[in-house]
C-alpha cells in the first residue's frame, strides 16, 4: 500500500480503451463495477467528442461475485454485436476483474461463436503496467491479431506501394495535441513526397490493417505508444521504423534525415533515383520555422542562462529539454519524467543537458524539487502548472496528463516545423510573463506580497522573524526575496538560531556568498 | 406505504453511466472540516477521483488513496501494518479529528477486514477511524454519502432521554406514512426543544436556511448529521426525531431507526418551494404544530421564479438517471409546468421515498399531466433510443452522454451539477431553475428579459 494523492499515468484499462476507441467501429466492453466507465466522460468532455464513446461496461455487481459473470459478459457481447455491428469487440479487464480471476479468454471464445464481430481480450496486467504501457501493448496485440488472421486467410498483402509510403503509429484519442501533431506529421512527410499508408489507431478500420506491411517504413512519433507494434512489424515483416520524435528544429531535421535511409533502400530500385532531403530541411528551417531565427534574436538572448525545470512523459520532457538547452541557450536545472519504465532511454537523452535528472511518479517529489531550485519557468504537466501557481513560477504545459484546455480548437501541433513555432511561443511567453511580473518589484511595487517558504510539505514554521528583520527583505528586489528569506531560515536552522534579526540575515548572506 | 397504482415502475439492465460512490469524498471532506478521507483502493479509483474532481485535487485536499499493490492483493503484505503506516503519516501531516476509510470494490473482493482492523488501529494511533463501504459493486454515486453517514451514525453520542409520564417504552415509532398523521400519538409537552435532527450533507449556508425555515415554525433543529466538525455530531437515541433532506439516504435512515432507535419523519424532500413546504408541514404535523404563513411564503417564491417558469412551461424533459435526486427534481419541474417523459433512477427505495412518490403522484394529478414512467437501473443504450423517438426538449444526463446528445440536437443539462449546486429550501428554487433553463436560454429569444436572468436580484 502506498499513500497517493495524485498520479501521472492512469490505470492499464485506460490505455486499452484509448487504443480500442481510437480505431473506427471497434467497441470496448469493460468488465468492471458501476462507475468505472469514467473514460467516457473524459473523452466526451476533454475531446468534446460528438459521438457516443464506443465503450460500455459489463457491470460487475454482487450477483456476479456470487455466480460468476460468464453469462452476463457473453450476453453483453452478443447484444453489442447485434445493436451496433462493430468490426471488433475488445473485452477489457479492469483492476477489479483481474482479482476475480475469471477465465475471460473462455468467455471471449464462447462469445465469438455467436457474434459476427471479432472478439478479443485485451491482454494487460493491471498491477504491473500503467496506462501508457498498456496502450502500447494493446496496439501491438491488435496489429498482431489482425495481421496473423489475414495471413491465415491468405489475405495479407505484402507488396510495397509504388511510391514511398509510411505508417504513422501511435496517434490516439485523448493524446496530448495528437490530432494537430498528426496533421503536421502528414504535411512533414507529404512535402518530401512520402504518402501516408495508414495512421493507427486513430480513425483506421481494422479490416485495413492487413495493408500495413505495404508501407515502406513506420514512424513512431511518441515513445509511449507504438514502439511495440513497430518492433513487431520490423521483426515479422522486415519493416524499418523511425522512433525519433520530430519535436524542435534539431530533432525534426534529424527525423527527416533518417527518413532518407528507408526510402533510399527501395527508391533506387523502384523509382530509379536516390532522394536527398538536405535542401528541404534547410528551406523549412529558414523560411517555415521561425524558431531558428527566434533563437538568434535579441528576445532569445535575454533568456540565455535562465533556469528552467522540465517534467513530463519521456518523449516530450526529453525533446523540450533538448530545445531549451541546444536551441535557446536556457539552463535546465532539472529534467524529469514519470515514465519509470523508460528511465534508461530518458537518462541517455538528457545526459549532459541538465544538472539533475529526476525519475519519479510522485508529484510531491517533483514539487519539492521545483521549490528547491526555484527556476524562472517550469515546463511540465497540469500538475506542474498548479505547483507553479502555488509558488509563483510560470509554467508551460508540454505533456499529458492534461486538461480540457490542452485540447485547443486552434491548430497547435508540437511536432514538425509548425510545432517549432508553437513551442517558441510557449517558451518565450512563459519566461516573458515571469519578467513582467518581477519588474514592478524592482521599483518597489508589489511590497505587500507575502513571502512563502516555497516548500510544498506542510511544515510548521518554528523560526521567528524579528520585526526589523521582517522588513529588511522588502528592500530586496522581489524575485530574489524568496530565495534570501529561505537561505536565511536554512542558516538559522543549521545554527540553532530561533529568532532572525538583521544581523542573522547578513550573517546568512555572507555565509552563502562564500 | 401505499403507492398510487398509476405510477409505473420498471427495471432495466443496469447498464448505465454514473459516478463511482467514492466521489462522495469530494463534498464530504469539505463539509466535515476536520476529517480526512482515505480511499483504500487501486489506481482506477485514484484516477477516477483525480479526473472527476478536476481542480479540487490541486488544493491540498484532505483525502488520499491508500493505493493497493500486488503484494496487498496476494496478501503478501499485512493489511493492518500497511494501513497503520499510512494512517500515522496522515496523522503527522494533517492531524485530523477523524479518518474515514472508504472501502472499494477491491477491498470487497479480497475481503479486507476494514471494520475489524479499524478499532485496533484507532486504539493504536488515537484517532477515530470510521469505515464506510462505498463501492461500485453495491452503490451508485450519491449513495456513497449514504454509506458514510450510516457509518457515522454509530459515532454520534447517546441521547439521554428524560422520562416524562410516558416512559421510553411507550413512544411509538413513527411509521413512514403518506397519509395524514395520527396526531393523538404525540403529546406536545413531551417534545423538548432539542429532538429534531436532520441528516444529509448540505453546504452550511443551505443548512442554516433550512434551520431558519424550521425555526419559523418554532421547531428548532437540534443537530445535523453530518456536522461541520466531527466532535459536534448530534446526540441520537430514543426520543430523537430524524428527518432526511436528501432522497438517497435510505441506509442512513434505516440505521437511525433500527440501531439508534430514532424516529423517522417520512416527508417529501425540501427541494423546490413545493417540496420545502410539504417537508415543513410534515415535520410540523409530527410535532403537532400548526404551520403558519407557509402558503404565502410558497406563493411568494413561485412569483419570484415566474420569469424562469415562462421558459420551461410546456417543455418536456427526460431524466437518464444517475444521482437519485431525480424523483424530487422531476416533481418540482412538473409543478413548474414541464412534462416529464421518463425518470431514470439508479435505485428506488419506495419506503424511504414514499412521501415523495405520493407527492409526485399528486402533483401530476393537480397539473393534469400523465405520470412519468420511473425506470430503475436504466439501460443507457435503450434510453437513447427512446429519446430519439420522444425528442424531449431537455435531457438531464451525465457528462458521458451530454456532448453526443447535443450533437444530435437534444439540449442537455449535466446532472452532476444538481449534486453540487445549492438546491434545497425555498430560496434556492431559483438555482434549480437557473440550471434547468440554462441550455434552453442559451438559444435566446424566449422572453425579452431572459437574457440576463442570472444577474437579476431576488426581490424578496
Amino acid at each position: 500500500m502506498k499513500l497517493a494523492y495524485w498520479m501521472y499515468a492512469g490505470p492499464a484499462h485506460i490505455g486499452t480503451l484509448r487504443v480500442a476507441s481510437s480505431f473506427r467501429n471497434v467497441h470496448a466492453i469493460m468488465h468492471a463495477p458501476l462507475g468505472d466507465d469514467h473514460f467516457n466522460v473524459m473523452r466526451s468532455m476533454s475531446e468534446r467528442e460528438r459521438d457516443f464513446t464506443p465503450v460500455t461496461a459489463s457491470v460487475v455487481d454482487r450477483h456476479v461475485l456470487a455466480r460468476g459473470s460468464r453469462d452476463k459478459v457473453v450476453n453483453n457481447i452478443s447484444r453489442k454485436d447485434e445493436e451496433q455491428r462493430p468490426d471488433s469487440i475488445v473485452l477489457t479487464p479492469t483492476c477489479t476483474s483481474s482479482i476475480l480471476q475469471e477465465d475471460l479468454q473462455n468467455f471471449v471464445d464462447r462469445a465469438s461463436l455467436y457474434s459476427e464481430s471479432d472478439v478479443i481480450l485485451a491482454d494487460v496486467n493491471h498491477y504491473r503496467v500503467n496506462e501508457l504501457q498498456a496502450s502500447d501493448k494493446t496496439l501491438e496485440q491488435i496489429v498482431r491479431h489482425f495481421l496473423n488472421r489475414a495471413r491465415e486467410k491468405g489475405l495479407s498483402n505484402r507488396s510495397l506501394t509504388d511510391t514511398p509510403s509510411v505508417n504513422i503509429i501511435g496517434i490516439s484519442t485523448p493524446g496530448f495535441h495528437n490530432q494537430h501533431d498528426c496533421r503536421e506529421l502528414k504535411r512533414l512527410l507529404g512535402e518530401p513526397g512520402i504518402s501516408i499508408n495508414q495512421i493507427i489507431p486513430e480513425g483506421e478500420f481494422l479490416r485495413n490493417l492487413r495493408d500495413l506491411p505495404r508501407a515502406w517504413f513506420n514512424v513512431v512519433p511518441y515513445r509511449e505508444m507504438g514502439l511495440m507494434a513497430a518492433t513487431f512489424l520490423e521483426k515479422e515483416y522486415g519493416m524499418p521504423y523511425i522512433s525519433k520524435s520530430p519535436i524542435g528544429i534539431l530533432n525534426t531535421a534529424d527525423f527527416i534525415t533518417r527518413i532518407g535511409k528507408p526510402v533510399n533502400l527501395w527508391s533506387s530500385a523502384l523509382l530509379g533515383k536516390e532522394v536527398n532531403y538536405d535542401l528541404y530541411i534547410e528551406n523549412q528551417t529558414k523560411f517555415v520555422s521561425q524558431a531558428a531565427w527566434f533563437s538568434k534574436s535579441i528576445d532569445c538572448q535575454n533568456l540565455a542562462g535562465k533556469e528552467a525545470a522540465v517534467s513530463g512523459d519521456a518523449t516530450h520532457a526529453a525533446s523540450i529539454t533538448k530545445i531549451l538547452v541546444k536551441e535557446m541557450g536556457i539552463r535546465v536545472s532539472c529534467s524529469g519524467t514519470y515514465c519509470k519504465h523508460d528511465a534508461e532511454w530518458f537518462n541517455e537523452q538528457v545526459q549532459g543537458l541538465c544538472d539533475e535528472v529526476i525519475i519519479t511518479e510522485d508529484h510531491t517529489k517533483i514539487g519539492n524539487m521545483i521549490a528547491r531550485i526555484e527556476p524562472s519557468a517550469i515546463f511540465g504537466t497540469q500538475m506542474e502548472r498548479h505547483i507553479g501557481k502555488r509558488i509563483d513560477i510560470p509554467c508551460g504545459v508540454i505533456s499529458s496528463p492534461v486538461h480540457i484546455q490542452n485540447f485547443p480548437s486552434g491548430y497547435r501541433p508540437f511536432l514538425g516545423y509548425e510545432g517549432t513555432n508553437q513551442i517558441s511561443d510557449l517558451i518565450y511567453n512563459s519566461f516573458n510573463l515571469g519578467m513582467e511580473d518581477h519588474s514592478p518589484d524592482v521599483f518597489g511595487g508589489h511590497d505587500t506580497k507575502g513571502v512563502n517558504t516555497k516548500s510544498l510539505s506542510v511544515a510548521k514554521r518554528e523560526i521567528h522573524w524579528a520585526p526589523e528583520a521582517e522588513s529588511e527583505p522588502k528592500k530586496i528586489p522581489g524575485f530574489v526575496r524568496g530565495k534570501i528569506r529561505r537561505n536565511t531560515e536554512v542558516f538559522a536552522k543549521q545554527n540553532n538560531i530561533l529568532e532572525i534579526t538583521v544581523d542573522v540575515m547578513y550573517a546568512a548572506k555572507e555565509k552563502s556568498s562564500l | 406505504m401505499k403507492i398510487p397504482e398509476t405510477l409505473a415502475f420498471e427495471c432495466e439492465t443496469g447498464n448505465y453511466h454514473t459516478f463511482c460512490p467514492i466521489s462522495c469524498v469530494a463534498w464530504l471532506y469539505q463539509k466535515i472540516e476536520d476529517s480526512f478521507f482515505l480511499v483504500v483502493g487501486t489506481k482506477t479509483c485514484g484516477y477516477f477521483l483525480q479526473n472527476a474532481l478536476g481542480v479540487m485535487i490541486f488544493a491540498e485536499p484532505r483525502y488520499a488513496m491508500a493505493e493497493l499493490e500486488e503484494g496487498d492483493i496476494s496478501a503478501k503484505l499485512n493489511d493492518q501494518e500497511e494501513l497503520e503506516k499510512i494512517c500515522l503519516q496522515i496523522k503527522n501531516d494533517r492531524n485530523p479529528s477523524v479518518i474515514i476509510w472508504i472501502g472499494t470494490c477491491t477491498t470487497e473482493i479480497v475481503k479486507m477486514d476494514l471494520e475489524g482492523i479499524a478499532p485496533k488501529l484507532e486504539e493504536r494511533i488515537g484517532t477515530p477511524i470510521v469505515v464506510a463501504r462505498a463501492n461500485g459493486l453495491d452503490y451508485a454515486f450519491t449513495q456513497g454519502e449514504d454509506t458514510v453517514l450510516a457509518a457515522m451514525a454509530h459515532r454520534c453520542p447517546d441521547y439521554k432521554h428524560f422520562e416524562t409520564d410516558g416512559g421510553p417504552g411507550k413512544i411509538e415509532h413513527v411509521r413512514i406514512n403518506t397519509g395524514p398523521t395520527n396526531k393523538s400519538l404525540f403529546q406536545k409537552e413531551r417534545l423538548t426543544k432539542s429532538n429534531l435532527v436532520l441528516f444529509g450533507s448540505l453546504p452550511s449556508s443551505v443548512a442554516s436556511q433550512l434551520n431558519l425555515e424550521s425555526k419559523r415554525q418554532s421547531v428548532p433543529v437540534s443537530g445535523w448529521l453530518p456536522s461541520q466538525r466531527y466532535n459536534e455530531l448530534p446526540t441520537l437515541g430514543e426520543g430523537i426525531y430524524v428527518c432526511g433532506v436528501n432522497p438517497f439516504l435510505s441506509r442512513t435512515a434505516t440505521t437511525l431507526m433500527r440501531r439508534r432507535k430514532c424516529q423517522l419523519i417520512g416527508a417529501p424532500f425540501p427541494i423546490g418551494p413545493d417540496g420545502t413546504r410539504a417537508w415543513i408541514e410534515k415535520i410540523c404535523s409530527i410535532f403537532n404544530i400548526k404551520p403558519e404563513g407557509l402558503e404565502e411564503r410558497e406563493n411568494q417564491i413561485w412569483k419570484n421564479i415566474k420569469d424562469y417558469i415562462q421558459i420551461i412551461e410546456g417543455k418536456s424533459v427526460f431524466f437518464m438517471g444517475d444521482n437519485l435526486l431525480e424523483i424530487s427534481i422531476a416533481r418540482f419541474l412538473i409543478r413548474c409546468g414541464m412534462i416529464v417523459y421518463e425518470i431514470g433512477i439508479p435505485y428506488m427505495d419506495r419506503r424511504y421515498q414514499a412521501a415523495e412518490l405520493s407527492f409526485l403522484q399528486h402533483t401530476c394529478e393537480n397539473m393534469k399531466i400523465p405520470s412519468p414512467r420511473i425506470v430503475e437501473k436504466p439501460d443507457n443504450y435503450s434510453q437513447v433510443q427512446r429519446m430519439h423517438e420522444l425528442k424531449p426538449h431537455l435531457a438531464i444526463t451525465g457528462m458521458a452522454h451530454a456532448n453526443p446528445l447535443e450533437a444530435r440536437n437534444i439540449d442537455t443539462k449535466w446532472s452532476v451539477e444538481f449534486t453540487f449546486a445549492q438546491i434545497h429550501g425555498s430560496s434556492n428554487a431559483r438555482d434549480i431553475l437557473e440550471l434547468v433553463t440554462r441550455p434552453l436560454r442559451r438559444k435566446g429569444g424566449f422572453t425579452p428579459n431572459s437574457r440576463s436572468l442570472s444577474k437579476q436580484t431576488l426581490q424578496n
